[in-house]
């Protein structure tokens, strides 16, 4: 790691309106806020959930269920090493017949979507389930969409992107890319 | 891998790093168990065999419900209807094992030891599920995980475990797991059952039962054992009731918020009264709970890399 560049991409003010306008196009896609559950994907998906959680009901007024959901045991990479720790599941509520939105921090080969989904299938069977992230960055292995994209960044295959929020310990809310090879 | 270890043989020389990151696992693995389908594909395509020399019942269906619920093929072996009854040597079936390429081999043996020869021959992980005298190391890591759940930590509770310390394996797995973790072990039973020397394992050896049991955080009452020649050691199960059975008088010593804790199957009456078994303290259902919990966490560690490998 050490050596190589670090480069901000969106700073505190950036990603506030990022997730605003989030928040607001889910709104405007589901035509409200009824059914709708927010499932982030740690970590920091369930942080952004809970943001976009509290923007909702600052817009519409109504409380949406917000919660997290595991993918350890979903990966497609578990033979490799070392084996990650499990972390946390909470769903707020029964699944079923509901528009789930998951929110994920960085949007990359897609293999994470792919997990969170047949996670989320084992939990029940929502109606229907959208994908918000806060950044694409490209290079997709798999047919993957975001429906709510916070910002597009183009990146190197071998860079890495890195998002801080505040809620999770850091002084403020930032995201950087550190460049070149690993 | 668990830390450097390909195999799970013994809880002495396992580090409470690696003890650690097994319980921490463990958490995770419980959620499944509560879920609707009670089913996640992680394991998907391993192949875990139980290979059980000696009977049992609680632990094979804990191991194997425990693969089944990552998905692993779970594959039962079972001495009395196997080749072992024909002449078999245990290496001779152990190669035979390995020739049918399983990922982990869950091993019972009435010998200690003889998961380590296994080991050693063998190219899959091998998981020791209770050898002879010497160690059943998911029940003490099972014990560890339910205590850290009840109680917050392990370090600096007083554990005290009490019986047949000389025959049990489960004592040897928790003394190893309860002292590497900080928690200061006592042990106490019959004379004849508390074998010369045990306190080079850092265990300490209480005065009487009633020394053992004041200002205690956690008690462990062990099985008396008649298999493995316990009656020869008391004069009568009436005697050792009276002297080392668990009741409510006896449980007043122990600090109020004090767990009882039995790795099963329990002798009601003789190590412990049913209203202890069945009362407030009592967590031995919780340990069966967390048994399974804890061998999803073992199968799913062994079967990934190195901590040192990075991808």
């Amino acid at each position: 790691m050490k050596g190589r560049r670090q480069r901000e991409i969106l700073e505190q003010g950036d990603i506030d309106r990022a997730v605003r306008r989030i928040a607001h196009e889910i709104l405007e896609k589901n035509k409200g806020a009824s059914d709708l559950i927010l499932i982030g994907i740690p970590t920091p998906g369930p942080v952004l959930a809970r943001r976009i959680k509290a923007l909702i009901e600052e817009a519409e007024g109504v409380s949406v269920p917000a919660g997290s959901l595991d993918i350890t045991f979903y990966r497609d990479d578990i033979s490799k090493r070392p084996k990650p720790l499990p972390k946390h599941t909470d769903l707020p509520s029964n699944i079923d017949g509901k528009t789930v939105v998951l929110i994920d921090d960085v949007l990359f080969t897609g293999r994470t979507i792919r997990a969170a989904l047949d996670a989320l299938m084992d939990h029940g069977r929502p109606s229907k389930v959208q994908l918000a992230v806060l950044v694409d960055r490209g290079h997709r292995e798999l047919p993957v969409r975001a429906d709510f994209v916070g910002r597009n960044i183009p990146t190197g295959r071998h860079e890495e992107i890195h998002v801080l929020l505040s809620e999770m310990g850091h002084d403020e809310d930032k995201v950087y890319i550190t460049e070149g090879e690993v | 891998m668990i830390g450097n270890n390909r195999h799970l043989l013994d809880l002495d020389t396992t580090s409470a790093e690696d003890i650690r990151r097994i319980l921490d696992t463990a958490e995770g693995m419980k959620e499944i168990s509560t879920r609707k389908i009670k089913k996640v594909p992680t394991l998907r395509g391993k192949t875990v065999v139980n290979l059980f020399f000696e009977p049992s019942t609680r632990t094979r269906t804990s191991f194997e419900i425990a693969a089944k619920r990552l998905s692993a093929d779970a594959v039962n072996f079972t001495a009395s209807a196997s080749s072992t009854a024909k002449g078999e040597t245990l290496l001779d079936t152990a190669k035979n094992l390995d020739s049918m390429a399983p990922d982990v081999v869950v091993i019972r043996h009435r010998f200690s030891g003889a998961p380590e020869i296994l080991a050693r021959n063998l190219d899959c992980s091998v998981v020791n599920a209770g050898d002879g005298c010497h160690q059943h190391p998911t029940q003490g890591l099972l014990d560890l995980f339910t205590v850290r759940e009840r109680k917050g930590r392990l370090d600096g509770l007083k554990v005290s475990i009490i019986g047949d310390i000389a025959h049990s394996r489960v004592a040897r797995s928790d003394i190893s797991g309860f002292t590497t973790m900080g928690a200061e072990v006592f042990v106490s039973g019959p004379s004849t059952m508390i074998p010369t020397g045990i306190e080079r394992l850092g265990v300490r050896v209480a005065d009487s039962f009633e020394h053992a049991l004041e200002g205690a955080d956690v008690i462990i009452m062990l099985r008396i054992q008649l298999e493995r020649r316990s009656g020869s050691l008391i004069p009568t199960l009436r005697e050792y009731a009276r002297f080392f059975g668990l009741n409510r008088e006896r449980l007043r010593l122990a600090r109020p918020d004090a767990l009882v804790m039995h790795p099963g199957p329990i002798n009601r009456g003789v190590e412990i009264s049913s209203d202890i078994a069945d009362g407030p303290e009592s967590v031995i259902l919780d340990q069966v709970e967390n048994g399974v919990a804890v061998r999803m966490a073992v199968l799913y560690l062994l079967t990934g890399g190195s901590d040192e490998t990075t991808d």
